[in-house]
């Protein structure tokens, strides 16, 4: 009786999830009538706005990566190594993104560094662009600073540093040839999580008035009818491919596989 | 002048003062162990040197230059760890070679020294290998021959042998020994074990309470501890308690039975001293009657007997209280058996009097 019921769970459980995914699939293939085709995706790719705000979120998605890495790896190793008692600061202060709205953050950024401010980021394209980066990497923190401080917590990150030190190497050298190597799965994790969070983002994109790929996937929704179905379909793949990616990354990880 | 210099080491972790006015100094090429219980600042002292913890007070020299308030990546300093430390995304040769690709040596040199240190540990034909891939002995030796390759000044072994099973640990210690001598690179060894401390050593330094008890070669720390810690925690130890008859002749009692010792003791008559015995200077008797002149004897009762193989160890009750002896095993000889009546035969000259 108990398996009976586990079953059903499940099955409840699949179909209120891939129902709707089914559904929309099947709406986004639509497009020509009475039979189905790839035309609405063939129109998204042919629409040189959907070209220009996804290419602009993809180079905005990196960025925010590689800005996320430089800011939470050393932040996470140096509070794991140095100041331990700090942890529970962290913990709180990456949380944050989670509990305040992007809406709140957003106006925040625009009233500190508006054009009559003293850093007035939001007065030319580029400071505009990096002012989105660095709310990407806020919205991203919670995974990244997680995915991050887990990869540290599973080596002898003391005993590394200190082995690299010894044979002459510097802080830098210990980052970037040690302790990054070594968390390398979980620093992708962190990254694929936010480049599916960037890609799909639209408040901070919208309000900062950015050409990004999430305020087009509403102009989309509002303005045509099977195209955004064709988006979402492809927004999911995306995520899933991501999903996929990190788990390529471990098992294809060398060093990180077991002896059997 | 030593080539390893450490003066008037102190170290406090905020009110707890963990290394409290250290002083040691290492000949070159010499291999010494800091021996102690945990707790005792033997790794403390290890991490002062290899720059992981500033001294409070004191300073360190090498070869006369002062390290003291060099970073750890400045001094020239191998290290082996006990965790072995092996960076896992790195081959075995990768490992081996990170310190000279750090010092920028050329690859070509670099190539060459991996060879030869692998060749010195005995595994050349691993380099291509993982860390993961080997056996914790083998991930150990790739530490040290890491550590080695660098050519670093002296060489810091913090607990190399612990983390390992018993044979693996008897072998590679006499590896590490020979690697030492074959080298001649200045060594501090870290150990709570007393017998890695003992079979390595030029010197061993016993450690207590952030101090050293004492400094010596192992036949003298074994034989002639100067402190009762020192004889308490190095070997295993019988003690008795004898009255003082006269100090100057090192005259004493136990049990009312008149023993002489080599020495003259340090303490007025009719006071009580304590007496320590190994439990190899300790011979059984069965028949009291075929005890020499000369030679103390307690009678005892057999209490316990352990079978360790080479050694059989023998516990027996006399009215001083438990002492334990240790007898070689012959097949043609069974060891006592238990609540049999002996005697427990010992010469004066083998007694320590305990400090």
């Amino acid at each position: 009786m108990k398996r009976i019921l586990s079953w059903a769970a499940i099955a409840v459980g699949v179909v209120y999830f891939f129902l709707p995914l089914v559904g929309m699939l099947e709406f986004s293939l639509k497009m020509r009538r009475g039979e189905y085709s790839l035309d609405a995706y063939r129109s998204v790719m042919g629409d040189p706005q959907f070209q220009a705000t996804f290419g602009y979120s993809v180079v905005m998605a990196c960025l925010t990566i590689v800005f996320g890495v430089l800011v939470v790896v050393p932040t996470v190793f140096w509070v794991r190594l140095k100041l331990p008692r700090l942890r529970p600061f962290m913990e709180f202060i990456t949380l944050l993104p989670l509990v305040i709205p992007p809406i709140v953050i957003v106006f925040g950024y625009i009233r500190l560094f508006n054009t009559s401010s003293w850093l007035p980021l939001t007065g030319t394209t580029l400071g505009t662009d990096f002012l989105l980066m660095c709310g990407y990497a806020v919205l991203a923190l919670p995974y990244m600073y997680r995915a991050v401080d887990t990869g540290l917590a599973a080596i002898d990150l003391r005993t590394l540093t200190e082995a690299a030190q010894s044979l002459g190497a510097g802080w830098i050298t210990v980052l970037a040839k040690v302790i990054l190597p070594n968390v390398l799965v979980a620093v992708l994790s962190g990254a694929f999580l936010t480049f599916a969070i960037v890609i799909g983002e639209y408040v901070f994109a919208a309000l900062l008035d950015r050409p990004a790929f999430g305020p087009y996937l509403v102009w989309a929704g509002g303005n045509k009818a099977y195209e955004p179905a064709a988006l979402a379909v492809m927004t999911f793949a995306l995520t899933w491919a991501c999903m996929m990616l990190i788990q390529l990354a471990t098992k294809f990880s060398k060093h990180t596989r077991m002896p059997r | 002048m030593a080539y390893l210099d450490l003066s008037a080491l102190q170290k406090s972790f905020g009110a707890n003062q963990v290394v409290k006015s250290f002083d040691l100094g290492v000949a070159k090429g010499e291999f010494v162990s800091l021996l102690g219980p945990s707790g005792c600042g033997k790794t403390t002292v290890l991490r002062m040197v290899a720059g992981f913890e500033t001294p409070t007070h004191g300073a360190i020299k090498i070869d006369g230059q002062d390290v003291t308030h060099l970073r750890p990546n400045q001094r020239n300093i191998g290290m082996v760890f006990q965790a072995y430390a092996l960076f896992p995304n790195l081959t075995v040769a990768q490992n081996v070679g990170f310190g000279l690709k750090i010092a920028g040596v050329s690859a070509k040199e670099i190539i060459a020294r991996v060879a030869e240190m692998l060749a010195l540990i005995g595994l050349p034909e691993m380099g291509a290998r993982y860390p993961f891939q080997l056996s914790g002995g083998q991930q150990q030796r790739v530490a040290l021959a890491r550590a080695l390759a660098p050519r670093p000044r002296v060489l810091l072994l913090d607990e190399p042998l612990s983390a390992l099973d018993a044979k693996i640990r008897v072998s590679l210690r006499a590896e590490i020994r020979d690697i030492q001598r074959k080298l001649g690179i200045t060594t501090i060894f870290v150990t709570h074990d007393q017998e890695e401390a003992l079979s390595m050593s030029d010197r061993v330094v016993v450690m207590n309470g952030g101090r050293a008890e004492q400094v010596g070669a192992p036949f003298e720390i074994y034989n002639h501890p100067k402190t009762r810690f020192v004889a308490q925690f190095v070997g295993t130890l019988n003690t008795l308690d004898a009255i003082v008859t006269n100090p100057a002749g090192g005259e004493v009692t136990v049990q009312g039975q008149p023993l002489r010792l080599p020495q003259a003791i340090s303490a007025q008559a009719g006071a009580t001293v304590g007496l320590a015995l190994r439990p190899e200077v300790v011979h059984l008797e069965a028949d009291a009657d075929q005890i020499s002149r000369g030679d103390f004897a307690l009678p005892a009762r057999i209490a316990a007997v352990q079978f360790l193989g080479a050694v059989i160890r023998v516990k027996a009750e006399t009215a001083a209280g438990a002492i334990s002896l240790d007898l070689f095993n012959r097949p043609d000889a069974p060891p006592p058996p238990l609540g049999a009546e002996v005697a427990l035969r010992f010469r004066g000259q083998d007694v320590i009097v305990l400090a």
